[in-house]
């Protein structure tokens, strides 16, 4: 007698059907589905509600199976927190690009964490502005040439990269923040292991959660998926080093 | 219930909790400060949400996730905080959620002033944000009225998902005066009953709440929701006060807010003298009790409808473009905090009838 096929790999739950709209060689598909396997891993996706962003993941509500709002350009730390104040019984989290966090939403990310709202931000930093074709971002690499610093970006006149992760961790507020790549297998293993985490020291109402991504954009780039993150990791890694930098468990703040 | 003596900021904040909305999000801004003085203690009482926000652009944010829980919110402010809540107004607009701001204004443009204005009429009932939207606009002349009001608002603003302002001049807000508050407090609303509350997809589809249509006919059909609802409001909600109103009226003074109060004193005092006025006192500026105006403004008798307010003529628009030019039009203003007296208020209406003293 035959045993049937056990099903060890399936779409999570927490994602829809839909086909997502990001180019080749982008890391946000990879991203979404470990925040929807964290969701489905801890039986959250029925209480949860996602914020989406302004940017290239504008239309994540569309890839999930999650309650969803859709935020004006940098307010989604906002929106997060006038929604987990009046339901915090429920896990709310924002998925929010470099532009819209680190330039626009700057002050509403800082004042989020520094309350120490208890909800989790994805952070996906890619360098550069995505959905509007490739503009320089607050995180751009100095010299990297984009749509709008097309001889590269002058730090004299655009300044350093912001490392959202450092700056935030300086908050005395208790947090959970760290930094994690998609670059590589491994390096997917330990980013689910972060984002779960974040969601978990929700769950026990513990502090303000975010981990930051770092991801590719091969279209605004100029490169090839695989240069791409090779390009992550020679460019981007040495810049915005990987880790935790706050960690209520850690008994570091 | 008894009648208690509060200031007019400190009623608006009492009465949104009668009216089952304990969640306030606001920023300081003077005049009405008071309002989340009040509320940081007294909603704790009521097991109430308080937050004090790092800007007026987080509060109208922190406004938009947490209506879209079901559960009623608003914020206060004044002028220059309620421009900067222009984007959220916007959005909540664009994806039908039901919210209350407060706006006591003062002296605009810029920083202005701190004290009592109606200069912000345009910008509410026109539509401050971006985009094809109108927002429902009522305006209080006493603190009574403006915890009426209050009561009313987040009942608007459920009942057509959108979002309602309050719009006092300062003086509103800082006056105090003697205010009944129901017997009864509404209770929260329970998201859980409410079809369009975000409560996470439990056995059903996920809810999205958004303002992006990317897809210009379902952007087109958004709009023309939009301006299917506006059209029930206006058909629906026009509110408006007559005082005075007789068949010898030589005038018909158009006054909001305090400004109409101060209208009724001048009217009073030149009945006294043989002079007959009557006053239009518009409740809701959007939508403008417009049939009302035509109608009492077009009677044979009247000679002129007056526009007073303090600004530089805005609500004038509305008159002339409402009386297509039947009668006279006139305005009397004061603005940047400086409120007219009854007695200017009766020499601009003797200069109008060529009245000596």
């Amino acid at each position: 007698m035959t045993s049937s096929p056990t099903l060890i790999f399936k779409r999570p739950d927490a994602m829809s059907e839909n086909v997502t709209h990001y180019c080749p060689g982008c890391t946000h598909g990879v991203i979404h589905r470990l925040v929807a396997e964290s969701l489905d891993e801890l039986g959250l996706r029925d209480r949860a509600v996602g914020v989406a962003p302004v940017g290239c993941s504008v239309l994540i509500y569309n890839y999930f199976n999650v309650d969803f709002l859709e935020a004006p350009h940098g307010r989604a730390p906002a929106l997060a927190t006038g929604f987990k104040r009046v339901r915090p019984d429920m896990i709310v989290f924002t998925y929010q690009g470099d532009g819209d966090l680190a330039s626009i939403g700057m002050g509403e990310i800082v004042h989020a964490a520094n309350r120490g709202e208890k909800f989790t931000t994805i952070f996906v930093n890619n360098a550069i502005y995505g959905m509007t074709g490739g503009q320089m971002a607050p995180t751009t690499m100095p010299n990297q040439r984009t749509t709008t610093s097309p001889a590269g970006r002058d730090v004299n006149k655009a300044g350093f990269p912001i490392r959202m992760s450092e700056m935030l961790s300086t908050l005395k507020t208790p947090s959970y923040i760290a930094r994690v790549g998609v670059f590589t297998p491994m390096h997917i293993i330990n980013a689910k292991k972060a984002i779960k985490k974040a969601f978990r020291l929700q769950m026990e109402g513990k502090c303000f959660s975010m981990v930051e991504v770092l991801s590719t954009c091969p279209t605004n780039w100029g490169i090839n998926p695989i240069e791409s993150t090779k390009w992550v990791k020679t460019d981007m890694e040495p810049y915005f080093p990987l880790g935790v930098f706050s960690d209520p468990e850690r008994g570091d703040d | 219930m008894a009648k208690r003596l509060m200031k007019g900021n400190e009623a608006i904040g009492e009465a949104a909790i009668a009216a089952g909305a304990p969640n306030y999000f606001a920023y300081p801004i003077t005049p009405q400060s008071e309002v989340a003085e009040y509320l940081c203690w007294r909603l704790p009482e009521v097991d109430g949400v308080f937050v004090q926000a790092e800007s007026e652009v987080a509060v109208g944010n922190m406004l938009f996730g947490a209506s879209a829980s079901g559960k009623r919110v608003f914020t206060t402010s004044s002028s220059p905080g309620i421009s900067l809540m222009q984007e959220t107004i916007s959005y909540m607009a664009g994806a039908h959620l039901p919210v209350v701001f407060v706006n006591i204004m003062r002296g605009g443009p810029g920083l202005g002033g701190i004290l009592p204005a109606q200069s912000d009429y345009f910008q509410a009932t026109k539509g401050g944000g971006h985009g094809d939207y109108r927002i429902i606009v009522l305006a209080p002349s006493s603190v009574q009225e403006a915890v009426d009001m209050m009561l009313w608002a987040f009942d608007l603003a459920e009942k057509y998902l959108t979002p309602v302002m309050l719009i006092g001049d300062g003086m509103i807000g800082q006056m105090m005066e003697s205010v009944e508050f129901p017997d009864k407090y509404r209770e929260e609303n329970n998201p859980d009953e409410i079809e369009w509350a975000l409560t996470g997809a439990k056995g059903r589809k996920a809810r999205i709440c958004k303002s992006l249509f990317l897809n210009p006919e379902q952007l087109e059909e958004n709009s023309f929701l939009l301006a299917e609802k506006y059209k029930k409001i206006k058909k629906a909600e026009r509110r408006c006060e007559l005082y005075n109103v007789k068949d010898d009226n030589k005038i018909i003074i158009t006054s909001y807010g305090t400004m109409a109060r101060i209208c009724q004193t001048a009217i009073d005092e030149l009945e006294g003298e043989g002079v007959s006025v009557g006053l239009f006192r518009p409740i809701t500026l959007f939508p403008y009790p417009e049939e009302e105006l035509y109608a009492e403004g077009s009677k044979k008798n009247i000679k002129c409808v007056l526009s007073v307010e303090m600004s530089t003529g805005q609500m004038v628009e509305d008159v002339e473009r409402i009386m297509k030019g039947k009668k006279k039009i006139d305005f009397f203003g004061r603005t940047g905090g400086v409120v007219p007296s009854p007695d200017e208020v009766k020499d601009k209406v003797r200069k109008i009838l060529r009245i000596k003293k």
